[in-house]
Order: C-alpha cells, then structure tokens, then sequence
C-alpha cells in the first residue's frame, strides 16, 4: 500500500496535526510519503523523515508561497495520477478540507472526512450527529482520500530519514487567480489550541472578558493553551483562533479544563474527544458535567486561583 | 450581479436528526428544513443583491421533492428563484455526487457569484464546496467572514486557525461563508406570502448530469464510545486540592 501524507506548515514548522497523521499512516504500513507544498520548504522534508516519513515529495515554488487550496490540488493530483497512491491522508484544517474536496474532484475519488481512526484494512471511524453515533465508512476504490479530525493522533518521531523526491508544479489556470493579499497576523498569545496537550477554556461563567486572566494563569501553570466557547467569542471577550467547538476548532487534548462553559452540544463536539475533561461550573445542572471526568460543582474564581497556585507548586 | 446560493434541506433539528439503520443513510423523512448554516450564505446573498441595486439571487439545492417546501425559506427570505435537483439516481450520494449535481445545475445558471454556508448541519461536511469549485474551474475562498464585490472582483476575509488572511478573487467566484459574516433575517409575512409565486424549477439527472457511483460507503452504525466513570464534586473549600489529586492519579502534572 502506498500512502501520501498532506504536510501542511506554517511559519517554518509543520502543523503537529499532520505529523500525528504521519504517525498513523506508518503505523498502518506500507509505503508511506509525505508530500510539503510551499515556498522554501525543502528544509521541512527532515522533520517529516525524523517523524516516519520514508519519503517526502517536495513541491517548493513561489506560487506556493501563501496557503491557498487550489494550486495545491494540482500539485497532489499529478503526484496521486503519477506514482499511483493508494490513500492520501489529511489532518483537518482550513487548508486541508479544501485541498482534499478538491483533490477528491479532480481525480473522481472517494473522500470521508472528521474520521477519528482508520484500520489497516481501510475502515475509517466517523463520529456523526453530534457524535452520538460513530459510524463504520470505507471506500469502494482507490485512490482513498481521508481528513482526519484534528488532534485524533499524537506525532510520533522515530528519527529516521527521509529521502527527498523533487514534485512537479504543473498549475492550471483557474488555481492562480485568487490572490492573497495579507496574510493572517498572528492575534494569539502562546501555543494554539490544536497543538496544544492541554487546554483550558473559559465560558460565560467567567463573568467578564477581565476573567480570562483566570484560564490564562492556569492554562501558563499546566503548560497549555487557552481555549474559548463560542459565546464568549461572539462577545469578544477571547480572539475567534481560541474558539472551540462546532464553528470553531475541534480539539481532542490529554486534558481540557472547562471553567464556567455550560456545555452546549456545538461546544460538546468540539472537545469530547479529549483525554480527560475536568469542568468546574457553578451549576450542578450544567450539561458539561455528563461529560467530564471530573465534574466539580463550586465558584471557579475561588478555585482556579488556588488550583493555579498548587499546580505550580506542584510542577517546580 | 447574479449570485446562487447552494444550500441544503436537512432534517428539521426540532423533530430530531438519526440514521437509519436499514439504509444507513440519515433518515429524511420527517419535517425538512434549510440547513442553519446556509441561511448565512443567503442572508450575504440578499446584502450583496440589495448593496448593488439590482441581480437576482438563485436557490440551488440537491433533495427529495419535499425538499421545496424548505426551499421556500429561502424565498421568503427575500431570493428570487429555486432550483431544485431531484432524482432517485442521487439517493445517498456522496461529496462526488453532491458536487457533480451541484455543479451541473451551477453551470446551466453561470451566476457571478456562488455561495455555500460553512457546512451542513446534518453530515457535518465542510468542504463540499472545494469539490464544486474545481468542477467549475473557479476560484474558491471558505471560512469567509467579511465579504465585499466591485468592478468584477471580491475580497474577502477569512478565518484561519492563524488569524484572519485577506483574498482578492476575480469573478465568477465560489466563496463558502462563515456564520460570524450577518444576521440572518427573519423573512416577513409579505415574503413568506410572496414565495408562493415565485418560480422553482426542479431537474433531474439527465438536466445535470448524472452521478456514476458512490465512491464511499458507510458500513456499520455504532454506538459512541463511553467516557467510563466519571466522578463529581461539590466545592466544600479542597476543590482545588481535590483536583490536583485527580491530575496526579492520571500523571497529568
């Protein structure tokens, strides 16, 4: 079996997102590549080899410069044509989504997307309708093209080489013509939320946008990111990069840390498929509380500081 | 400026949304209503329609027959126009044939503009208008939360995980706009009277071409996987404490 990996990268880095993905298509088998479309991103293609990667297929032209789906539709389609993939795997990201449904009509291929895990014998797991049914899906030919739900799968580098295979950028014409004119300023402080291990939201429970500061000491003290609900989004309280939920970020951390969320289900499906969710919420009725693995029924501004405080004592 | 709106009847959330496990196709047979996410691509539509003075803003929807009658949300709402695609031969389509129905009725209307809502309610796919775009040959923007169109171009904003990025696509474009762009209005009682009389024309496959075969498949149904156990507290002043211990037990710190 011989599978393609989408490496997206952003300021010089590959997203953890596709190098979990990296992982799990070398720990299904086969021939596994990579494939790094930009602009000055030969350099990336040893992370991809340290991350399992036995091959990486760079595509490194001006053109590719800005994040943009359609240019990159051609350059995996005529790699997929060209060298005969089986399956071309994506993490879900903005840019990911668009290239894969792209890259699925450019070569008439099957595509199922938010999957959580796929078998060697190429069954992927979807959750749907909330997630309150997973469903079994498959292909019925090849190539399989899937996105996979970010933060499903942990990067795993094994520290192995890649050898670095030149992709040709053969571009139509129809791909050059949006234009990007600024691309995105970073607004967040420290990590992002999807390449966090642990997050720490905050919902209207916190009172004011001032509160934040609470989520933000603790999300410091566990070394994670701060994440909000959609909500407080809306109120402008937090930057929509931290939003967690269905129109916003799916995330699934080892730890999410809920503080004053009431857990509606379009925040639910974004975080329910973390490791462990720890809520504090002063209403023992709140929805979040039949999802948690610890639910505690108290005032967050009483707890967090003190929680805050024990953890780093705890972690110096 | 012409501008079609694609959006998509699914099962109203009120009644409730299940697959069905004969079919393993999500059961639409009850109430159907336009997807919530798609009233933010019209309501954009009718802005863009009402900023510009003149054009005419085109519904175009895959579904059952019954589909219609969501359709006529849209009208009401304030387009001019549906388009309807519907046939047996795209009962449990999937994005392929989704996108080639779409872009099939898309090409006989040649609109300016197309605009999809940021995902559809019940399958939870949010991509569907990439596999349109390239079918179209047509520059595409999603995740758009601010949009505005002169002298045969559009710029727009859009919502990345890094922040927010600026296009310039010229026209004909695709653009698939986020829920954060308006408000979508509340049709009236003169526009829900108003769609009755406002044209809908339904196609069939051999109108847009027709899907070959489904190139996915769903196999099984399961149920979610449980949480395990889950422990609760009231705060009696060791909340705190409490939840250190329960970090420590999981090796979390």
């Amino acid at each position: 079996m011989k599978t393609l990996v989408f490496l997206e990268h952003h300021d010089g880095a590959i997203q953890k997102g596709s190098l979990g993905v990296l992982a799990k298509a070398v720990a299904l088998g086969g021939d596994v590549a990579g494939v790094l479309a930009g602009a000055g991103v030969r350099e990336l293609a040893d992370e991809a080899g340290r991350h399992g990667a036995a091959s990486v297929w760079v595509a490194d032209d001006e053109r590719l410069a800005a994040p943009l789906p359609q240019p990159r539709v051609d350059v995996l389609a005529k790699l997929v044509r060209d060298e005969v993939f089986d399956a071309v795997l994506f993490a879900q990201s903005v840019l990911a989504a668009d290239v894969a449904a792209g890259l699925a009509a450019r070569l008439d291929a099957g595509l199922n997307w938010d999957l959580v895990d796929l078998s060697a014998d190429g069954v992927g797991t979807r959750p749907a309708l909330s997630d309150s049914v997973y469903l079994d899906v498959g292909w019925s030919e090849s190539p399989r093209l899937a996105v996979f739900r970010s933060g499903t799968f942990d990067p795993a580098p094994t520290g192995g080489a890649a050898e670095v295979k030149e992709a040709a950028v053969e571009l139509e014409d129809f791909s050059l013509l949006a234009e990007m004119v600024e691309q995105a300023h970073a607004e967040q402080q420290g990590p992002s939320i999807e390449e966090a291990d642990v997050i720490v939201a905050g919902g209207r429970g916190l009172g004011e946008p001032e509160a934040f500061s609470l989520a933000e000491g603790l999300a410091d003290a566990l070394g994670g990111a701060v994440g909000a609900t959609r909500a407080v989004v809306d109120a402008g309280w937090y930057p929509y990069s931290a939003q967690v939920g269905q129109t916003g970020k799916t995330v699934s951390p080892k730890l999410y840390v809920a503080l004053g969320i009431s857990g509606a289900i379009q925040h639910k499906v974004g975080m329910q498929s973390s490791n462990v969710i720890v809520s504090i919420n002063k209403d023992p009725n709140a929805p979040i509380f039949e999802f948690s693995d610890l639910g505690v029924v108290g005032d967050l501004h009483a707890i967090v500081p003190k929680l805050t405080e024990l953890v780093r004592a705890r972690r110096s | 400026m012409k501008i079609a709106v694609c959006v998509k009847a699914v099962p109203d959330a009120a009644s409730g949304r299940r697959i069905d496990p004969a079919t393993k196709r999500l059961d639409r047979s009850g109430e159907l209503a336009i997807s919530e996410w798609d009233t933010y691509a019209i309501e954009e539509a009718l802005v863009l329609r009402e900023a510009g003075g003149d054009g005419e803003v085109v519904v175009v929807s895959l579904g059952p027959e019954r589909a219609v009658d969501a359709l006529r949300k849209a009208l009401a709402m304030g387009a001019d126009r549906a388009v309807l695609v519907s046939d047996p031969a795209f009962e449990g389509a999937d994005l392929l044939g989704t996108a080639t129905a779409l872009a099939g009725a898309l090409e006989r209307e040649s609109a300016d503009l197309v605009l999809f809502g940021q995902q559809s309610a019940d399958g939870g796919g949010a991509c569907l208008w990439a596999a349109v775009a390239d079918r179209l040959r047509r520059p595409i923007v999603s995740q758009v939360s601010e949009l505005s169109v002169d002298a045969g171009s559009l710029t727009g904003k859009r919502q990345t995980e890094f922040g927010y990025d600026t296009l310039r696509l010229p026209l004909p474009a695709v653009v698939a706009v986020a829920d954060s762009i308006n408000t979508p209005r509340y049709p009236s009682l003169k526009g829900i009277m108003g769609a009755k009389k406002k044209p809908q024309e339904t196609l069939g496959a051999s109108d847009v071409g027709g899907p070959d075969r489904a190139r996915t498949t769903v196999i099984a149904l399961n149920p979610p996987p449980s949480r395990g156990e889950a422990r609760r507290i009231e705060d009696d002043g060791s909340a705190a404490e409490q939840i250190v211990e329960f970090l420590a037990e999981r090796r979390m710190l």
